[in-house]
């Protein structure tokens, strides 16, 4: 049911069953590396191409998540999945060997909370029971379609973001089939903001103001504020970017440092790691919140939280042509069932 | 555009101008200098030391870039480059060592789209556009000259 400007509340508040991360060796050594499923040690992942390695690592996530939902292929509806390269190729091959039907996305790093909220929509509207929203990056695959060549010799602006090496998989599911108590309530589809940058090197200042219209309207349509939730995860602003967003609010006389994290900021460590401003990427919040967000939920440390996956829509080709970078951010309400 | 953003465009990139941290200019203008100048010595030295066992200075210079091409490639390989790159910036950009990181650094990139599309098509990604201009205006500055000696 829709309520408000651009918010949908769902009465039959899907479950999110399960979920599963895989990480690349970066990710490892930073802070929340106990709480990942599973990593790779080398960055080829034991194969010839950098999309190859991308490829496996989110088929092995995806088939993780099937082994520790305790389901078969058979039972699940759909797969949602979605990446950096281009025309998707790392989901599309990921998913070649599965028997399920697939639904490719693109919303760049916002291509995760896009799949589950399309999960959500279509198990609210009984026409799926078991749905996968996935997502997957590669700091190499990504560096070398966006960027220069890894071995080049330069210097990263230090608003720049390092893509992360990660995956991460989630298990919607109808709360008559499955039920674990932690539902997603409510979804806000956002709207794209262009705010004038043209800084491929400053990402997290172009989306900010997109996860800010997101997050003010979700807050207005569902009469909430923001004290209602333990914490808004954004994904991924890095720190530059959730400054912006600090001031964003702070600019309408609203305080949300105490309230906010961002997945980017939160996976490495910024001072020992050299990420620059942190990280970004669609497997960043994916894998951040299939581990730890999601093992907080579980353990009830945190009951009430909005998840904002933030997305750059822009090609190395759009900034070549002198285009600003369109941002976008999409909100979900994951609620524990009290 | 319909939004509930109370910031003008112009306002925006004040603000992110205010708060984006910078680039440590004096650092790397020091280490740019610093490590940039250690390769040139480098040049010379080489240079020097071929004049020195009697070879002409014409094809000491030759030899002397050669060297150090191979010393740029070499590092390359080894992911050395780019760690240098990271610390000097225009410093190991710059001289021909850099040149040669610029198209070694595409070739072990796109050597996975194979020999003809991945390395041919993609090698000079980085330096391509130094050629052509390179070469451009070598050839009109050669014109010009040409004109001027002959003219006075």
């Amino acid at each position: 049911m829709k309520i408000g400007k651009q918010t949908i509340k769902l009465n039959s508040k899907p479950c999110i069953y399960s979920t599963s991360s895989i990480v690349g060796p970066k990710e490892m050594q930073g802070p929340l590396a106990q709480y990942f499923d599973m990593h790779i040690k080398d960055i080829f992942f034991e194969e010839k191409s950098f999309e190859k390695a991308e490829s496996k690592m989110l088929e092995s996530c995806i088939n993780n998540l099937i082994v520790k939902s305790g389901i078969s292929q058979k039972d699940i509806d759909v797969i949602f999945s979605g990446d950096l390269l281009n025309q998707c190729i790392s989901s599309g091959f990921a998913i070649r060997d599965f028997d399920v039907p697939f639904l490719g996305l693109y919303g760049a790093c916002s291509t995760f909370c896009e799949g589950l909220l399309l999960s959500s929509l279509l198990i609210e509207g009984n026409t799926a029971n078991q749905v996968i929203a996935s997502a997957s990056s590669h700091f190499c695959s990504a560096e070398r379609q966006f960027r220069l060549p890894l071995e080049h010799g330069n210097q990263k602006s230090p608003t720049a973001q390092a893509t992360v090496t990660a995956s991460g998989a989630a298990l919607v599911t109808n709360r008559a089939v499955a039920d674990n108590g932690i539902h997603i309530t409510h979804v806000t589809p956002g709207k794209i903001i262009d705010l004038g940058v043209k800084d491929m090197s400053n990402m997290g200042a172009a989306m900010a103001p997109a996860a800010f219209s997101t997050i003010s309207n979700h807050l207005t349509d569902t009469g909430r504020d923001i004290d209602y939730y333990d914490y808004i995860f954004t994904g991924d602003l890095g720190v530059h970017g959730s400054d912006m967003l600090r001031e964003l609010f702070k600019n309408e006389g609203i305080d949300i440092s105490s309230k906010h994290k961002d997945c980017g900021v939160i996976i490495y460590d910024e001072n020992t790691q050299d990420v620059n401003c942190g990280g970004s990427g669609c497997g960043c919040i994916a894998s951040v919140f299939s581990s730890y967000i999601f093992n907080e939920l579980k353990a009830k440390n945190l009951n009430k939280i909005l998840l904002v996956a933030t997305g750059a829509l822009m090609s190395p080709l759009s900034s070549s042509q002198g285009e600003s970078i369109p941002g976008i951010a999409h909100a979900i309400a994951i609620e524990n069932e009290v | 555009m319909n939004t509930n953003l109370n910031i003008s465009n112009s306002e925006y990139d004040d603000l992110i101008s205010k708060k984006a941290q910078k680039s440590p200019m004096l650092r790397n203008i020091f280490f740019a200098f610093v490590i940039g100048g250690l390769i040139c010595m480098l040049g010379q030295f080489i240079n020097d030391t071929l004049q020195n066992y009697g070879i002409s200075k014409d094809d000491a210079s030759i030899y002397t870039s050669i060297s150090l091409i191979f010393i740029g490639a070499f590092l390359t390989s080894i992911n050395l480059y780019s760690r240098l790159g990271k610390i000097a910036g225009a410093g190991s950009t710059i001289p021909i060592t850099g040149f040669s990181n610029s198209i070694v650094a595409p070739a072990i990139e796109f050597k996975s789209e194979g020999y003809v599309l991945g390395i041919g098509a993609n090698m000079f990604k980085v330096a391509g556009p130094v050629l052509v201009y390179g070469v451009t205006s070598t050839v009109i500055l050669g014109f010009v000259y040409y004109l001027f000696n002959y003219i006075f």
